[in-house]
């Protein structure tokens, strides 16, 4: 492999570098990474790595674009709402730079089919927005023996982390499971907001740890996470110590630790999608329902009905007994995917009839302006 | 002398603190700091979270003096 005269123009700045030079920039081109969600910190993750020169690179999203998206996601614009967005991502990057060779993946990435994804790749970026997918990133990962460089954010808050990486000397750091082996807490719905710039700051260290890490230069954050708060301008680096333990669990596959990761959202069998306009004429029937707000933390009233509840989705668990005794259970939360895992749990509790509102509360809002138009 | 505690994520939102200070006098190991932190704030009881002593984490018995630094960090699922 060698460089072209164009290449060696295009990185002119990284070859001017003694840490990176051509050999580096060789190292770039060879480089092969997955980049897992194609949203707030995918974008800057995919601006920066295709800059760089990354030679291979993948992207796995299987979302469309929509407007409330673009205060954050800055590959995409207003004309590509609805457009799948790795397609438009790959579209603006092969513009930014047509010397990388770039390949989509329109699904949601799951244990499943992590194994055939994850072959063709060296390098995964866990980009995700939600938990699920991050410990399917986690076990996957470790089971392929792959690194991933781990990114999230809350509110004005970040963390970035090397998980599952083997050092010069061979010993592999410490993975997201050893630092929260769980996934107790459920990941919250959208309705949390988030700064604009917060994945753009925490995406660009995932690109630049990904440069790091290829390249072999400096420390990398192996065994530690760094924790930036962005308001107060205070940044840690907290060591995490691999746990073996844990990581022999994943590697066999102990049920217990592997369910929830193993549980993606939304596709589960058994529980049944309701829309807003349906559940809107069970209600004005009052049908035979019982309705139950999933949300967590503090919000305003859900949706006003005779037989209703409010359960967090992290405290469901413990009502499973009593909603045993309901025959049809419809569960909701802002956007439809926390109660998506919410109705997937009092299915797997065996609950007979559990429907999962699409598109929760937006969608019901949304559908509620229309009748008054 | 006092041990200073450090709330991120969702923790600031259940207490309503970012930081917060208990006398070392009484608190010998992370479980003394747990129980009096759950009296204290009821909400951390559900949370899921890793205690950081110094900057490493640290499980439940690690001991602690004036002085240390305790961090609170919860899983955040936002991207």
């Amino acid at each position: 492999m060698h460089l072209s005269n164009r290449e060696k123009d295009r990185y002119q700045k990284h070859i001017l570098l003694s840490e990176i030079g051509e050999q580096g920039q060789l190292k770039l081109k060879a480089a092969r990474v997955l980049v897992i969600g194609a949203g707030g910190l995918g974008c800057p993750v995919l601006l920066y790595l295709v800059s760089a020169g990354v030679g291979n690179i993948g992207i796995v999203d299987d979302d469309v674009v929509s407007l409330s998206n673009l205060q954050r996601q800055v590959l995409y614009s207003t004309d590509t709402i609805g457009k799948h967005k790795a397609d438009v991502a790959k579209e603006k990057l092969l513009a930014m730079n047509p010397e990388v060779q770039i390949t989509t993946y329109t699904l949601r990435f799951s244990l499943k089919n992590a194994p055939d994804i994850l072959k063709d790749y060296d390098l995964v970026m866990d980009c995700t927005d939600n938990l699920y997918t991050r410990y399917a990133i986690n076990d996957s990962c470790i089971r392929a023996d792959k690194p991933f460089i781990y990114g999230s954010i809350h509110r004005f808050e970040g963390q970035v982390a090397l998980f599952n990486w083997r050092d010069k000397t061979g010993t592999k750091g410490a993975s997201y499971r050893c630092l929260f082996p769980e996934a107790g807490e459920a990941p919250n719905c959208s309705e949390v907001g988030v700064i604009g710039v917060l994945p753009g700051i925490i995406g660009t260290y995932q690109a630049m740890e990904a440069i790091k890490v290829i390249t072999g230069i400096g420390q990398p954050l192996s065994g530690k996470l760094l924790v930036v708060d962005t308001l107060y301008n205070t940044q840690r680096v907290i060591r995490i110590n691999r746990n073996e333990t844990i990581i022999e669990a994943v590697l066999k596959e102990k049920p217990e630790l592997i369910t929830e990761a193993a549980k993606t959202p939304v596709q589960s069998s058994g529980v049944q999608q309701i829309t807003s306009r349906e559940l809107r004429k069970l209600l004005a029937n009052k049908a035979d329902l019982y309705l139950i707000d999933v949300r967590e933390g503090l919000h305003d009233e859900g949706i006003a009905y005779s037989h209703s509840t409010a359960i967090p989705y992290s405290h469901l668990a413990a009502y499973v007994d009593e909603l045993m005794e309901e025959n049809k259970v419809v569960v909701y939360c802002q956007s439809g995917r926390t109660s998506a895992m919410a109705a997937t749990l009092l299915i797997d509790y065996g609950l007979p009839e559990v429907y999962n509102l699409v598109g929760g509360l937006n969608e019901w809002e949304k559908e509620k302006n229309k009748e008054v138009i | 002398m006092k041990i200073n505690i450090l709330l991120f994520g969702v923790l600031t939102e259940v207490t309503g603190e970012t930081q917060l200070q208990v006398d070392a006098e009484n608190i010998h190991d992370l479980n003394d700091l747990h129980t009096w932190l759950v009296k204290k704030h009821p909400g951390l009881q559900d949370k899921t979270f890793q205690y950081a002593v110094n900057q490493a984490i640290s499980s439940a018995g690690h001991p602690l003096q004036a002085g240390d630094e305790v961090a609170l960090l919860p899983p955040f699922s936002g991207g």
